[in-house]
């Protein structure tokens, strides 16, 4: 007996019976249902560089908060018997020219940078996907007009935009928002115009179109929400990059006014002092630099995190 | 055949490709003077090969593209000048099935939102709880598991995208529905199953089908009548029985001797047709009959006039050489 005659007699009839419609698992999706933001999440996790950033700028925007609170001190009163003093005990971190707590000056100052830094990031990310998004959905001869508008905006130098406005609305904190806005929102419009006139063709933004979907709906629910991965990272640096702007203007005299603080002022009146007391520049330089080297950790984690292809294997 | 549900009068859908802004003008034609009716219940199949304009006919149909000449009756009314509440019933009733399974889902819904959004839109049922349940009735219809409502697109096989596509459509009671090459990115035996699907599902909603492809045996199989498309022209159409078996068009024949036969033998016997050169661009489409540069049978007067439709008892060709008399 061969092989082959062998396995056909074991083979009756009783072995080929139809599979019940409740046996059947023809495609088993094995994989846990996750929402993308779950997923995003717990990838962001794995970036302990990222992690550490987060955790730094939370704790950063905790002491901004409670420390002008808890302390003794304001940021502008004055104790001219303890001018620049070393760090001790009643001033953590020494005091300035004029006696006034560094720690707490410093500490007022992060709520000035980081509302700065994160109100302009909000702004921005709000113009530029807005208009982006309808330049690039609308298309034709309104995204030419709109697009030669900010061709126009973007040639000029948005140092000058920061001075005009700084000289007809004060110096405040209102017109280094406004200066910093002016023109930076122009890359983050760009960058949504170009995903949304890819995305406007895919059959997915027909269908929503077909179903009888209105504009808003297909632009927002559809195209903008499959491209707020590139969106969300260029928001997260934007804010440090709007940081770096307000102290650099802070520092070469232009900005919030005395006595308030932001760390850009804080440096600036460090300098004066540099020689003697070199000690009081490097907290506000330390601030500036472990803030800004965070939230890049933080961008680039997020960028990871959204972009599958970006993904480091695990 | 019925009342015809959907009528296409002279269609044209030209597109405006001219690049910078001084250079010569220049058009595609990519549907060009088409006409065909289609009745209630009924499935057109329409086929002809890559670039001939099927898919721009359809999603023309649908107005995703403007009509460029002609006009097109639904329910014996120009769907250009509908009314805002006609216009909501009409694209109500008139839905699409998509080419592409992987990129005619947003990626960022789940397949429960996406196939609420239609029902949400044209406010179909009154309740979010009525719409979810009626979601995964749906799923279940079209053959997949009411508990995938929460997964994401990605989550699933190309076939079962394409049923989630066809669950979307469902979810406004449509009375027409036009499958753009619904199969074409799918695999043989999947192609069977939402084939019959397809058909399953004409049979119990009595759904008008409009069938794009260009696999032949498959439209030969599902529909009623058949019209061939070349290069923006209709060049042939009748029952799906008189174009299979006795085609009358030199490209219609071309393109049976192409449909692969699963008997080696059979195979061997028939005569394949070989066309010569290329399909011409749309561009520029030459003067008289558009197939005569690729015709076997061609002679001078095809060059000079296009020719009309001519009808054989329900069986219309576009030839001057072709009819039941040659």
């Amino acid at each position: 007996m061969t092989q082959t005659e062998r396995q056909t007699e074991d083979l009756d009839d009783s072995m080929f019976v139809k599979l019940e419609d409740s046996e059947k698992d023809t495609e088993f999706i094995a994989m846990e249902s996750k929402t993308y933001l779950r997923d995003a999440w717990d990838c962001f996790k794995r970036n302990r560089l990222a992690l550490a950033g987060l955790i730094f700028l939370l704790f950063m925007i905790i002491l901004a908060v409670l420390v002008p609170i808890l302390s003794p001190y304001t940021y502008d009163s004055q104790n001219l018997d303890v001018r620049n003093a070393l760090p001790s005990m009643a001033h953590p971190l020494g005091t300035d020219k004029l006696g006034r707590d560094i720690l707490v000056r410093l500490m007022f100052g992060a709520r000035i940078s980081l509302l700065v830094g994160f109100v302009a990031a909000f702004l921005n990310l709000i113009i530029g996907v807005v208009y982006g998004g309808i330049s690039g959905f609308v298309g034709g001869k309104t995204d030419m007009v709109m697009m030669r508008v900010i061709d126009c905006i973007y040639s000029i130098p948005s140092m000058l935009y920061v001075i005009l406005i700084m000289m007809v609305f004060g110096s405040n904190i209102g017109s280094v928002l406004l200066g910093i806005c002016v023109s930076s929102w122009i890359g983050m419009a760009r960058q949504v115009r170009t995903q949304v006139q890819t995305l406007k063709q895919q059959e997915f933004a027909l269908a929503a179109y077909v179903i009888g979907a209105g504009k808003l709906r297909i632009l927002f629910k559809h195209l903008i929400i499959n491209c707020m991965g590139p969106i969300i990272v260029s928001t997260t640096l934007m804010v440090p990059e709007a940081i770096f702007t307000e102290s650099f203007l802070a520092f070469i005299g232009i900005g919030i006014s005395l006595p308030q603080a932001s760390w850009g002022t804080l440096a600036s009146e460090a300098r004066s002092v540099i020689q003697s007391y070199p000690l009081q520049i490097v907290w506000p330089v330390l601030a500036i630099c472990l803030t800004v080297l965070s939230l890049n950790f933080i961008g680039d984690g997020v960028g990871e995190a959204l972009d599958p292809k970006n993904r480091q294997e695990v | 055949m019925a009342e015809a549900l959907l009528t296409v009068d002279h269609v044209k859908t030209y597109f405006d490709v001219t690049k910078g802004l001084f250079s010569k003008k220049q058009i595609v034609k990519a549907v060009d003077d088409v006409s065909f009716s289609i009745g209630e219940g009924e499935t057109y199949g329409l086929v002809g090969e890559s670039g001939c304009g099927k898919s721009t006919l359809g999603r023309t149909l649908v107005q995703i593209y403007p009509v460029t000449g002609g006009k097109i009756y639904y329910k014996g009314r120009d769907i250009d000048t509908l009314k805002k509440t006609d216009r909501k019933e009409f694209t109500r009733e008139v839905q699409m099935i998509f080419q592409d399974p992987y990129a005619s889902l947003n990626p960022r819904m789940t397949v429960g939102e996406i196939i609420k959004e239609p029902m949400e839109i044209h406010k179909i049922l009154d309740t979010s709880q009525q719409r979810e349940e009626r979601a995964a009735e749906l799923l279940k219809l079209v053959g997949l598991k009411p508990d995938h409502i929460r997964r994401y697109p990605h989550e699933f096989s190309g076939g079962q995208r394409q049923r989630i596509s066809i669950a979307r459509t469902l979810a406004l009671n449509p009375r027409f529905i036009i499958c753009d090459e619904p199969i074409s990115a799918l695999d043989v035996s999947i192609q069977a199953q939402i084939i019959n699907l397809l058909k399953e599902i004409q049979s119990d909603l009595k759904i008008s089908y409009l069938f794009v492809a260009h696999d032949l045996s498959m439209v030969n199989y599902i529909s009623d009548r058949i019209g061939v498309m070349y290069l923006g022209h209709l060049v042939e159409e009748g029952t799906a029985d008189q174009v299979y078996s006795s085609p009358l068009h030199p490209y219609t024949r071309a393109l049976l001797s192409a449909v692969p036969i699963p008997d080696p033998d059979v195979a061997k016997a028939r005569r394949k047709i070989h066309l010569e050169g290329e399909l011409p661009t749309p561009l520029n489409p030459p003067a008289g009959c558009p197939f005569k540069g690729r015709c076997p049978s061609a002679t001078e007067e095809c060059g000079k006039v296009r020719p009309e439709m001519k009808d054989y008892g329900g069986h219309k060709v576009a030839c001057f050489h072709a009819g039941p008399s040659h």
